[in-house]
């Protein structure tokens, strides 16, 4: 059974008075321990996808049905929810809270999980143990590099091991050294611990990385 | 790391603005505690009086004197226990005319027994030679109703000036001219801290022997009844006897007495009472605009929060929390610091007022502003933050 199931969505936005389609009526299914790369021009609706399948946005039509979940069921609460179990994003810019250590971004989303504090530590220094910054918990944002930051949002990505992993851009602001560790590791948590991975990004040796390469252009995909 | 810490590291992200922002808080809330503790301080004074004794003053005001004659005929009325009376004496000091304190002439062996409740002696001179002293009087009296120029001082007065037992104070009279010698024979120290201890009580005798010329009007008389439920009634009495007379008389509890004094403060208090408001509201509006200032610049991280799994409610209540431990800790340090400070001044309005106050229930007043102060400024950015739609949060970042 396909892990993630996109059923004839379109996506149409408004802005002011006009309407600006992005997808339309696009079709998709991501076997469980896929890891998929999505290309595509700016503005062809990568980054949109990426949300539908996260249940940050909805479509305008059709379904996204995610390990087996038919999103549109789902009301605001009962979609964060389900999103702090089963979803992993990582974003370009890590979008890590300045004011936390590298541990305590990584606990963040233990917060919305019944587990007493001590194993939310133990928990987020595992996490960082995984992507190889073990002996950076106390470190803020400001004092790492930026495959650093990177890889603490990995790290707080998959800290409540959730099946599916959404990467949009993960190298897009790293150099290329950064950016093939930051693969790697994203390899290694699809080959190792079998998630689920889509990642969006411009980069063609980024997305020979991935099992299968889908072009998104003018809201319709093609292998 | 839990949610309140998470609440407290948010604070911490810009320590100068959150600094600011809970000392403003924190003066707001002391000037208005401060301000409360006025009204506090004049309830306090209207209860200091007894609803057990009346006061007898003369009908046009309390600056007209009546006669002493009054005293024998008031005695004889049923339901009078005793008659005590005392004139304002309003002098200034004479080594520093700018530090006012009170000065009242009373007659001393009624006055001390009526009010022995009020008013412990802790101090006094050994009298010269053995004398009988009058039943109901602390004998510890003896050296001051030896002396008709002795005076009893409040030990707060006394501890201010650096006075001391035996020590001859001059007080330059204002309606009595002259420089009047007093000869500190004893201390009184105020039970209900409402009695004040800012003043001067010396022989009544020694007034009239030598400022009034042996004449002896007096400035008001006090009534200790048997049963003081018949106030009232006694009171109608007592103005309808003098009704007639000279000198007709205004009668009522000692305690609606102080009441009147209060009440030429006139629209005094509600003005402080509107000002305190005012303060409190002036800081909300700084409140609010800072929770929505730090609120706003946090927009994309809410977005990341929400993309984690972090419910609207649970977004709503951070920010909530963010505003009301601001509020809140500015507001108790603010009250608590009103009460202490206040209350270690021990200002009294040169004893026309008890020692300022500032009750807890004002300080509990104080605190329920703040955590109201901290719900209002708290509520708009908070729900702006939990209304944020996550692909529009997250835009501000891309």
């Amino acid at each position: 059974m396909a892990s993630v199931q996109v059923k004839n969505v379109s996506k149409v936005y408004r802005r002011d008075r006009q309407e600006v389609p992005v997808l339309d009526g696009l079709t998709l299914d991501i076997a469980e321990g896929d890891f998929v790369g999505l290309m595509g021009p700016s503005g062809s609706g990568k980054t949109t996808l990426l949300n539908l399948i996260a249940g940050i946005d909805k479509p305008t039509s059709g379904e996204v049905i995610v390990g087996g979940t038919n999103l549109a069921q789902l009301d605001g609460r009962k979609l964060a929810r389900w999103r702090s179990h089963h979803i992993g994003f990582i974003f370009q810019f890590y979008n890590l809270i300045p004011v936390l250590t590298a541990q305590q971004n990584v606990e963040l989303p233990l917060l919305l999980l019944r587990m007493s504090g001590k194993e939310r530590r133990r928990r987020g220094r595992t996490a960082l143990e995984l992507v190889g910054l073990g002996d950076r918990l106390k470190h803020y944002p400001r004092q790492l590099s930026g495959g650093q930051e990177q890889r603490v949002a990995i790290a707080r990505a998959v800290v409540s091991d959730p099946s599916i992993l959404l990467a949009d851009e993960p190298t897009g602001d790293l150099d290329r050294k950064s950016a093939a560790e930051i693969l790697e590791l994203l390899e290694r948590l699809n080959r190792e611990y079998r998630k689920t991975i889509v990642m969006v990004t411009h980069d063609p040796h980024a997305a020979e990385r991935a099992h299968r390469v889908m072009h998104l252009e003018k809201g319709e995909l093609s292998n | 790391m839990n949610l309140f810490s998470l609440v407290l590291v948010n604070l911490g992200r810009n320590k100068r603005r959150t600094g600011l922002t809970a000392l403003s808080v924190v003066i707001a809330l002391f000037l208005f505690c401060s301000l409360r503790g006025v009204l506090d301080t004049l309830a306090a004074s209207i209860r200091v009086g007894s609803e057990a004794r009346l006061v007898v003053q003369n009908k046009i005001s309390i600056i007209f004197p009546l006669p002493v004659v009054y005293r024998d005929r008031l005695a004889a009325i049923p339901g009078v226990k005793s008659v005590s009376y005392a004139n304002w004496f309003g002098g200034r000091d004479s080594v520093d005319p700018n530090d006012f304190y009170a000065q009242f002439a009373v007659d001393a062996v009624t006055y001390f027994p009526m009010y022995a409740r009020d008013a412990l002696i802790i101090a006094a001179d050994r009298p010269q030679a053995e004398i009988a002293v009058p039943a109901g009087v602390d004998p510890k009296l003896a050296a001051f109703l030896a002396e008709q120029s002795a005076c009893v001082v409040g030990e707060r007065l006394f501890k201010r000036k650096g006075w001391r037992l035996g020590q001859t104070i001059n007080v330059d009279g204002t309606i009595f001219p002259g420089s009047w010698p007093f000869t500190i024979r004893a201390v009184y120290r105020a039970v209900d801290p409402a009695f004040g201890e800012e003043a001067v009580i010396f022989h009544w005798k020694y007034l009239n022997e030598r400022g009034m010329g042996g004449r002896g009007p007096v400035g008001w008389y006090i009534l200790e009844l048997a049963d003081p439920n018949g106030a009232a009634a006694l009171s109608k009495r007592i103005d309808a006897m003098f009704e007639n007379s000279a000198a007709a008389t205004r009668t009522g509890t000692e305690r609606a007495w102080q009441a009147g004094w209060v009440s030429m403060y006139g629209n005094v208090p509600f003005l402080i009472g509107v000002i305190g408001l005012a303060v409190v509201f002036a800081i909300l509006l700084v409140a609010a605009n800072t929770m929505m200032m730090a609120t706003r610049e946090r927009t994309a991280e809410f977005g990341v929060m929400k993309t984690l799994g972090f419910e609207d409610g649970m977004i709503f209540r951070v920010v909530l929390a963010e505003a009301a431990v601001i509020t809140l800790g500015g507001g108790l340090a603010g009250a608590l610091l009103a009460k202490w400070a206040i209350e270690s001044s021990k200002f009294n309005a040169m004893g026309f007022l008890p020692s300022m106050t500032v009750s807890w229930a004002t300080v509990a007043t104080g605190i329920a502003i703040a955590v109201m102060m901290g719900a209002v400024s708290g509520l708009i950015p908070a729900w702006q933050a939990s209304r944020l739609r996550i692909v529009d949060a997250l835009r501000r970042v891309q």
